[in-house]
């Protein structure tokens, strides 16, 4: 089977102090530190499993800039077997169906039996995976939290929804599954592994080669504009309890359980 | 009248015995000799392993650990029954040769042993055997009667082995027995002839024997000589070819393991020995994932392991219930040795050893505290295995999540907490510190004697910065000139590299060792063991390092520092040695004698102290581990405090301060024992005699 995973390099959340920046139009980017963005990492990790049992390849796709490569590298170390950096000038400025039309025209390309995409970017909206799909006319099943192969090019897959309870749908191949966190446990890349595939050639094909229309991405093409960020006021203080230990205990059980959060 | 016929110059069964015992020597040795080698086989196969150096330093083991016995004593009982018997086989040893010769050429004398010397040797093998008889039966009856815990199997490590090592013992008691009744049988003979009958030690067995031999006729002890004999026989070379299938191999392998055993405290072997780190990239393979990646000493360890149970009976991870048992890591791969490296047979080479024999688990439950080799009396490597076994498990991609966080913000920002660079100096800047005692980043504006590398724990750690403020005033009130890196001081990785990631740990020491040498200073100071062990035993080419304690009781024997009372006589001390300033570095008394420089303060020892100290539950990237466990490594030791009658605990490493008061809230301990930093203890007990600014207007006008 051949699998293609979209993959975005992010801000990583935990090690970065996030600050808005003086303008209020992006984030202090001074000092960031980026990573793969964490569900595509778990969509990755799902690709190498399914096809260890299926055979085939995994190929990871990003479309960015040269410093994007590296989360194609962190990747390709954990065992994908290429890397593909879609690059071009007139890309910047993509809102969300920008990029699903730029990874579109790349898949077109190609011949993909399933596309895996994480469920959301942590600087992003959930949308590419979902309208990927439409654009492709292919079926789509979002949040999907386990992946079985079945036989005649379909997949046994099962959501997560509400209350953390799942669904379980057959879908035909080829199709879109946007993956959730804790699908699978990815397994470790340390420098080692990255610098073994420091020398793989990377391919960046441009809008020209991928027959892309440029007046569909890029700033000119989005339609949704980012005009800016702000900090949430900080509300109340948190609920404070006073009492002895097993009152407390009482407290939040009876607070928890008025949420839903017991049965 | 004829005299006593010997074994050579009878016959049995129609064969002439020179002939017979001949033979039986030629084919006992040739089998031996041939399942020596099948045993060397995957030691062959194995890594290479530099153990060929240092000869003198080996010598030297062998002479402490192999004929001195060294670690014994420290289970006395069994440790004495070790010593009586090794003594016993060593003296035995010229007395076996001639015995088996004697078998083929008859009436052979050991050269050098026929006149007043063999008279003497003769007494020595008389009581040397008795000894050796005696212990094998207390052996038994401790094994089958008292049944010492640490020899016990539980069921998820197999089936105990006090069947097959009773069957050992008493196959060497009946060895004894035999060669006594050859003895005695002989002697008795001669002197009812009325012949020379030679010397019987008083009191011995043979003695004994040869005393109730006078009453029985010469055909019975010509029997008995003859039968005796050839039991003898029998039983030497059944057990020397039986002991390469089991624990008493180590009676061939010991002296090898000791001379071979590592020399180096506190290190980590490299990847594979012979390639440089710059030649790393071209290693197909890291660590150990197959049992031909360990290297053939390790594999040697296996061999030599005599299921003694002191490794596990030290080991906190085993104490804890984690499923790591040192033992059973030692005997699950001598098993996988002998099965899959059969005797007869074809081998089976190359299948994974994680997820078989071992788990993935066990291999991260071990702290690196070195217990087990600290008490190892055949000097058997651990940490090392350990490691590389996770080297094997990194490389793979086998990481547990909860350490994949900590591992890649090492990688991207120098510490596993993912916490900015630039605040890696953060502890220093409180206005009321900064005031009292401003700490110089050494930048390239500043430059001092000395670098305080303060690590990551000690830097980020709220609770841990005020060790770091501690050792910053009392390093000055030493009136050391120091400075720190700040946002150019990167993790030491320690631990890094002890969890396997070694690319990781070489990224971070080549970085910390530019930042150093760019400094300029000539010498390093660290209040924290693991940072200390990493500069001392894997960093190349970095100044001297010390650890505050050594820095400290210097001082305290110049009259530098001053350290009053303020003791209320209700606080016992009990100090807790931290793995990597004791064991691994053999600093012990310096904090010791630091505590007893505070006027008035009192001090126990627990029982588990100084090189049989019990781990606090781990440092550095342990401290992100999710083990399995029944209780918390750091409980019972808190326990052992409480047991010692101490109500302040004092360590001197961040780590074992961050165990211990875990320990001490969720062991119930609040409000009956507290843990301090042995420099934050220093620093309650500074003897400021003037303010320290005034000092420095002092020192100015100077």
């Amino acid at each position: 089977m051949e699998i293609l995973v979209c993959v975005k390099r992010v801000p990583d959340t935990s090690e970065n102090e996030i600050a808005i920046n003086s303008a209020g139009n992006d984030i202090e980017r001074d000092d960031l530190v980026y990573s793969i963005n964490e569900w595509d990492n778990y969509a990755v990790e799902e690709a190498l499993q399914i096809a260890a049992k299926s055979g085939g390849n995994v190929t990871v796709v990003t479309v960015g800039t040269d410093e994007d490569e590296e989360v194609l590298r962190r990747e390709m170390a954990m065992g994908a077997t290429h890397g593909v950096l879609i690059s071009d000038e007139m890309f910047t400025g993509s809102d969300a169906k920008g990029i699903a039309t730029i990874l579109k025209g790349f898949v077109k390309k190609g011949n993909y039996d399933l596309i895996l995409t994480g469920v959301q970017a942590e600087d992003g909206g959930a949308q590419v995976g979902g309208m990927l799909a439409a654009m492709l006319d292919y079926p789509f099943a979002s949040l999907v939290n386990s992946i079985e192969l079945l036989d005649g090019r379909k997949l046994k897959v099962s959501r997560e929804i509400e209350g953390g309870n799942k669904e379980v749908s057959e879908i035909d191949l080829p199709c879109v599954l946007s993956i959730q966190t804790g699908i699978n446990e990815p397994r470790y890349v340390g420098m080692r592994g990255i610098r073994q595939v420091a020398s793989v050639p990377i391919p960046t094909p441009t809008a020209k080669e991928l027959g892309i229309d440029p007046a569909t991405v890029g700033a000119n093409g989005s339609k949704v504009k980012r005009i800016g960020y702000f900090v949430p006021t900080v509300g109340e203080a948190a609920e404070m309890l006073s009492g002895s230990r097993e009152e407390n205990v009482d407290k939040v059980i009876e607070l928890v359980a008025a949420k839903g959060g017991l049965k | 009248m004829e005299g006593i016929q010997s074994p050579a110059g009878s016959t049995f069964w129609f064969i002439p015995g020179h002939t017979l015992f001949l033979l039986m020597h030629l084919l006992g040795t040739a089998l031996f000799a041939y399942i020596v080698a099948r045993r060397l086989s995957p030691l062959i196969r194995a890594q290479s392993d530099a153990r060929f150096n240092r000869p003198l330093a080996r010598l030297q083991k062998v002479l402490k650990f192999w004929l001195g016995q060294w670690k014994h004593p420290r289970y006395p009982s069994a440790g004495t029954i070790h010593i009586l018997v090794f003594a016993g086989f060593i003296l035995l040893a010229t007395r076996a040769f001639t015995v088996l010769v004697s078998g083929v050429v008859d009436g052979f004398v050991f050269p050098g042993l026929s006149g007043e010397l063999g008279r003497v040797y003769a007494i020595v093998t008389d009581y040397a055997g008795t000894v050796v008889f005696l212990c094998m039966l207390i052996a038994i009856v401790r094994r089958l009667l008292f049944k010492p815990a640490r020899y016990a199997v539980p069921e998820k490590y197999g089936r105990a082995h006090t069947a097959d090592a009773t069957f050992l013992l008493a196959l060497i008691a009946l060895l004894m027995l035999v060669d006594s009744l050859y003895e005695a049988s002989e002697s008795a003979y001669r002197m009812l002839q009325g012949q020379p009958s030679g010397v019987t030690a008083v009191l011995s067995m043979t003695w004994l024997l040869k005393a109730w031999f006078l009453t029985f006729s010469l055909g019975i002890l010509q029997q008995i000589h003859l039968a005796s004999y050839f039991v003898h026989e029998v039983t030497f070379f059944f057990l020397l070819c039986y002991r390469p299938f089991g624990i008493q191999f180590h009676v061939e392998t010991s002296l090898f393991s000791v001379y071979f055993a590592k020399l180096d405290r506190g290190t980590v072997k490299p990847v594979r020995w012979g390639v440089p780190d710059d030649h790393l990239d071209q290693v197909k393979s890291f660590g150990v994932k197959k049992f031909e990646d360990f290297t053939w000493k390790h594999i040697l360890d296996f061999y030599s392991c005599a299921e003694c149970g002191r490794c596990s009976d030290n080991c906190p991870a085993n104490a804890a219930g984690r499923p790591l048992s040192p033992r059973f890591l030692t005997t699950k791969a001598r098993d996988y040795s002998f099965g899959h490296y059969p005797v007869f047979g074809p081998k089976n080479e190359g299948t994974p050893l994680v997820g078989s024999i071992f788990s993935e688990d066990q291999i991260w439950s071990c702290t690196t505290c070195g217990a087990c080799e600290e008490e190892c009396p055949l000097l058997v490597e651990y940490i090392d295995k350990i490691v590389d076994l996770r080297r094997g498990l990194v490389d793979d991609g086998n990481v547990p999540q909860s350490l994949q966080k900590p591992l890649k913000s090492l990688e991207s920002r120098g510490n596993p907490y993912g916490k900015m660079e630039k605040k890696r100096a953060d502890w220093t800047k409180g206005k009321e510190f900064q005031t009292a005692c401003p700490v110089k980043v050494l930048d390239g504006t500043n430059d001092a004697d000395a670098l305080y590398f303060v690590d990551s724990v000690t830097s980020y750690d709220e609770r841990m910065q005020s060790i770091a403020q501690s050792t910053a005033r009392v390093l000055r009130a030493s009136g050391m000139d120091f400075g720190i890196l700040g946002a150019a001081e990167k993790d030491s990785g320690h631990d890094v590299r002890r969890f396997g990631e070694e690319m990781l740990f070489a990224s971070l020491r080549d970085h910390n060792v530019d930042a150093i040498k760019a400094s300029g200073v000539r010498n390093i100071v660290t209040s924290d063991p693991h940072a200390y062990n990493a500069l001392k035993n894997d960093y190349r080419n970095v100044p001297r390092v010390e650890h505050t304690s050594q820095v400290i009781a210097r001082s305290v024997r110049s009259g530098a520092i001053k350290l009053d009372g303020g003791e209320n006589g209700k606080s016992v001390y009990t100090y807790h040695d931290p793995c990597y300033l004791g064991r691994h570095n053999q600093i012990y008394d310096d904090p010791r004698e630091i505590l007893d420089a505070i006027p008035k303060l009192k001090r126990v020892e627990m029982k588990h102290s100084r090189d049989r100290s019990f781990c606090c539950g781990g440092g550095g990237l342990m401290l992100f581990y999710e083990p399995q466990e029944d209780e918390r490594i750091g409980v019972k030791r808190v326990r052992m405090a409480a047991e010692a009658g101490a109500n302040v605990i004092v360590t001197s490493c961040p780590f074992c301060l961050t165990n211990i008061e875990d320990a001490i809230k969720v062991g119930g301990f609040e409000g009956k024992i507290t843990v301090v930093d042995l420099v934050e203890l220093v620093d309650q007990h500074l003897v400021r005699e003037k303010p320290v600014a005034e000092r420095d207007q002092v020192a100015a006008s100077v």
